[in-house]
């Protein structure tokens, strides 16, 4: 396979209303994304940005598809490493399921091209912030690692 | 979903035998195989492949995603993530990194 791809799935005890407004409202954002903000009018070909807590563009792109509390795509580019906003757009499917009491998230980051050095960096930085949305989201608290914008980027 | 506990048994479980770690490691080389992609240059029968793979999937070790007809296995980072997050306390992970680099290093290869 010609692509690089980065899947995460977790099951999270809330509802698929609350687990998409974490996903997307800043003030939820803020707590377990690095306090970053989403900027993004939320319909399809609305253009869609991360800002920082500094008001840089950290990563920007389009919404492809919406349909709320169950399905969202982006198409997605890095700003910040000159390497990876090199490579292009990505692209970014959140899957949202309700089972029961949990939901079951799926997050795929793909890029299509082999040995993507974006898939490889994000793929060390999503799942502390998946970790850190499932305890917001479970416990009231995200993890403290994830409440700032790591110094220096 | 079962409690914590039953949730970190089936992690240990599904890590417990080389045949399922050899497939999360192909998994991690090519992420979003079929089964079919899997079991070329294993020696395994499908079914074996098939029963390890289910065995994963249980413990969220591996997840799939349908792709128009074809059914993708991805290795799924969380519980491994969970587990380090349980025991590694966030200041010892940049020294631990460090020290799992030197010995790759020094022993001249990746897979230690």
């Amino acid at each position: 396979m010609a692509e690089s791809q980065f899947v995460y799935v977790t099951y999270i005890r809330t509802t698929a209303e609350k687990l998409w407004r974490a996903l997307t409202e800043p003030e939820f954002t803020r707590r377990f994304w690095h306090d970053t903000i989403q900027e993004c009018e939320w319909m399809p070909g609305a253009s869609w940005r991360i800002v920082t807590p500094d008001g840089r563009t950290a990563d920007s792109g389009e919404v492809v598809e919406i349909e709320p509390y169950r399905r969202l795509v982006l198409t997605w580019l890095h700003h910040l490493h000159p390497e990876a906003h090199a490579e292009g757009y990505s692209r970014l499917t959140y899957t949202l399921e309700e089972k029961g009491e949990v939901v079951k998230l799926t997050v795929l980051h793909e890029m299509d091209k082999s040995g993507s050095k974006l898939i490889k960096a994000i793929s060390g930085g999503w799942p502390m912030i998946l970790a850190s949305l499932k305890s917001l989201l479970e416990t009231g608290e995200s993890l403290e690692a994830t409440r700032r914008w790591p110094e220096g980027m | 979903m079962g409690s914590m506990g039953a949730e970190v048994d089936k992690v240990f479980k599904a890590l417990a035998a080389p045949e399922r770690r050899l497939l999360l490691d192909r998994l991690r080389a090519d992420n979003g195989q079929t089964l079919g992609q899997l079991c070329t240059h294993l020696e395994m029968t499908r079914q074996a492949v098939t029963k390890h793979l289910k065995l994963l999937e249980e413990a969220t070790l591996v997840v799939t995603i349908w792709r128009g007809r074809e059914k993708l296995h991805y290795l799924n980072p969380m519980p491994i993530h969970e587990i380090a997050e349980r025991w590694i306390d966030k200041y010892e992970r940049g020294r631990l990194r460090a020290l799992a680099e030197l010995k790759a290093k020094l022993e001249g290869e990746d897979n230690g």
